[in-house]
């Protein structure tokens, strides 16, 4: 019965949407995967990936997608935007950051489970800026301030120099998000819990 | 993909010999004592030892300038700003200590193989199995993940190469949209084929 219980909450089809998310945001990452405005321009998409993977797994499968990378990256894998890996990552000061994607990333997904079975624009933005953007400055800003010695408030203004564009990825994840839950309605948290509790998985 | 080989630096020094455990939990403690010094005199020691280690492990000093260099604009933005708000000493004692912390990150990752540091963060995530996730899962899906990068690069080739084509370059959405549902096709087939060769037995 134990095992009964433990395969519903994790089954294998979740495990193989958190690794491929895992990679994909990774991949958003490489340099050259996308550039927004010709080679000007060199953005990357890596929080936009955590946005979307919050949006579209939920809570938890998210947060293990963004442990699952942080732990290969730990590891010594390249695979944060620009090529960087190791644990020199999480020793520099951008490591509140990085952690900050988990929980980011959880409450998107904790989010975005609660606005139903098709989520509007406007419901996956407010997830993707509270989660993706709010989260996330939450836990990277007083780390920051730590590492730096640098005062929390002086830190909160110099990380404001990346809320434009993390305003404009969360716009995309949102409509990246929405855009994919027409195409493909399982990739709506909601309906795949549902799915899941009706016994769909195989 | 040849970018997935990570940073190691193949290699036989003592350095390279010490189990991960060893070497993480000595991590560890290296950064909190830097945390806790502030004294100028035993922050040019520490980076003395620093160098040495690195000598010690034989890496050369293009694989040592690769660890740091990440953080060397920071490192000049952050001396300037400390030097305006803390004076001198204080600029010189914050910045070399973030920069020594990432030096030493740096050598780890350079003399372990990131098989065996997975394996050791492995250990470390065990008690991931009272979510739900038993250590044999947890190896898959790590294995699963570095698996799935290549397949996800390519798949995001694709998907711009047929951008291109319909002449929607510029259009995120018509890059990202595709990109996401093959993702999830495939991550959907993976897991029944997953479920098929009995993983959830």
């Amino acid at each position: 019965m134990m095992d009964e219980g433990k395969r519903r909450r994790f089954p294998t089809g979740d495990l193989a949407r958190v690794a491929v998310f895992a990679a994909l945001i990774a991949v958003l990452g490489l340099p050259g995967s996308f550039n927004v405005l010709g080679n000007a321009v060199p953005i990357t998409l890596q929080t936009l990936g955590v946005m979307l993977a919050g949006a579209i797994l939920g809570t938890w499968r998210a947060a293990l997608a963004v442990v699952v990378l942080l732990v290969l990256v730990i590891a010594g894998l390249p695979l944060l935007s620009g090529g960087r890996g190791g644990l020199g990552v999480l020793a520099g000061p951008s490591a509140g950051f990085l952690l900050g994607w988990i929980a980011g990333a959880a409450v998107t997904g904790w989010l975005v489970e609660r606005a139903g079975r098709s989520p509007s624009f406007v419901q996956l933005l407010v997830a993707c800026v509270v989660g993706g953007i709010g989260v996330v400055y939450l836990f990277g800003i007083p780390v920051q301030a730590a590492v730096t010695g640098v005062s929390l408030g002086n830190t909160a203004w110099l990380t404001m120099i990346f809320l434009p564009g993390d305003a404009v990825k969360a716009v995309l994840a949102s409509l990246v998000a929405r855009g994919t839950q027409r195409a493909y309605p399982d990739a709506v948290p909601a309906v795949h819990r549902e799915r899941l509790r009706a016994g769909g998985e195989h | 993909m040849n970018g997935l080989n990570g940073v190691y630096v193949p290699g036989t020094s003592p350095l390279h010999r010490l189990p991960a455990g060893v070497k993480l939990a000595g991590l560890a403690v290296a950064c909190t004592v830097l945390v806790l010094v502030s004294s100028l005199v035993v922050l040019a020691g520490a980076a003395v030892v620093v160098a040495a280690l690195y000598a010690l492990s034989r890496v050369g000093t293009a694989a040592a300038w690769a660890q740091v260099r990440p953080v060397r604009w920071l490192a000049l933005a952050l001396f300037a700003m400390q030097w305006v708000f803390a004076g001198l000493p204080g600029a010189a004692a914050t910045t070399s200590r973030v920069v020594l912390v990432v030096a030493l990150a740096g050598l780890v990752t350079i003399t372990t193989r990131t098989s065996a540091m997975m394996a050791t963060l492995e250990r470390c995530l065990r008690p991931a199995r009272f979510v739900g996730l038993d250590p044999f899962r947890l190896s898959l899906l790590l294995s699963l993940t570095v698996r799935s990068v290549p397949v996800m690069a390519a798949l995001a080739t694709r998907v711009r190469e047929a951008q291109r084509a319909r002449g929607v370059e510029r259009s995120l959405r018509a890059f990202a949209v595709p990109l996401v549902v093959s993702a999830l096709r495939h991550a959907d087939a993976l897991g029944e084929a997953l479920s098929a060769r009995g993983v959830d037995d």
